[in-house]
């Protein structure tokens, strides 16, 4: 289900971003199927709220309302196209001669065990994640203000 | 659905992100084939988790810390690429050529 979604995504325009959220929320979904509820409530959160919010906000400001369609791949299409079949037949062979016999159904996690995994065997990434964020907020609000002051110097 | 069909969920994917991200023009479109690839990654990551024996929560741990990692990546992503659409008027990767020196 949720590559039938992304198929879709490789389209034109606005269409590519409300496939790229159904397919975020079909993950969701898949989360919750693995028994990682709180995995699929974080992809909830994350990318349905905030990054397709942010993406369809990029795209609103971007198109200003020009409905000239340019065509939406380069010529680089047959390389792409080998490519991605590479890795996927890579992959998928690996996937099928590899003896998955150690697998075994699905252990639910809860919710307190992920907790403390977090905050105590990865307390160390848990905070350089933290000042990551911090970076990459300072980063976006500085792009963001660029243009303003110069247009303010002018 | 066992393991198996998570992976090949995830690696059809991560190659739909790949051909995505190398094949389209628009730098938004772009950044979401980026997305897809992430994503791609991350439910391997919890399907790993789910089904493989070390019974700890390690995958699910990673999965939260690379959407962490994937939002700052977007968010300045984003950034870039309006600040550069607002310069050059045009989403069109291929119109950015004259960014070589």
């Amino acid at each position: 289900m949720g590559a039938g979604a992304a198929v879709v995504t490789l389209r034109n325009i606005i269409h590519s971003a409300v496939a790229m959220m159904i397919c975020f929320g079909s993950l969701a979904g898949m989360y919750a199927l693995l028994g990682a509820p709180i995995v699929a409530a974080a992809q909830v959160l994350i990318y349905l709220g905030a990054i397709s919010v942010l993406i369809l906000f990029a795209i609103m400001l971007t198109q200003a309302g020009d409905a000239n369609l340019p065509a939406p791949f380069h010529r680089q299409v047959p390389f792409a196209v080998v490519i991605s079949l590479a890795i996927a037949g890579l992959v998928g062979w690996a996937v099928f001669q590899t003896d998955w016999n150690a697998a075994v159904t699905a252990a639910r996690a809860a919710v307190e065990d992920i907790a403390n995994a977090v905050f105590t065997t990865y307390a160390l990434p848990f905070e350089i994640i933290s000042l990551l964020l911090l970076v990459a907020i300072i980063g976006a609000i500085y792009l963001a203000r660029r243009p303003e002051e110069d247009e303010r110097a002018n | 659905m066992g393991l198996e069909g998570y992976l090949v969920v995830s690696t059809l994917l991560f190659a739909i992100g790949a051909f995505g991200f190398m094949a389209r023009r628009n730098a938004i479109l772009m950044l979401i084939s980026i997305e897809l690839m992430f994503n791609a990654v991350n439910l391997s990551l919890v399907a790993f988790n789910a089904f493989l024996p070390p019974d700890s929560n390690a995958g699910s741990v990673f999965a939260l810390m690379i959407m962490a990692v994937a939002a700052a990546e977007v968010t300045v992503g984003l950034a870039l690429v309006i600040a550069i659409i607002r310069t050059r008027q045009t989403a069109e990767v291929d119109q950015y050529a004259d960014l070589k020196e």
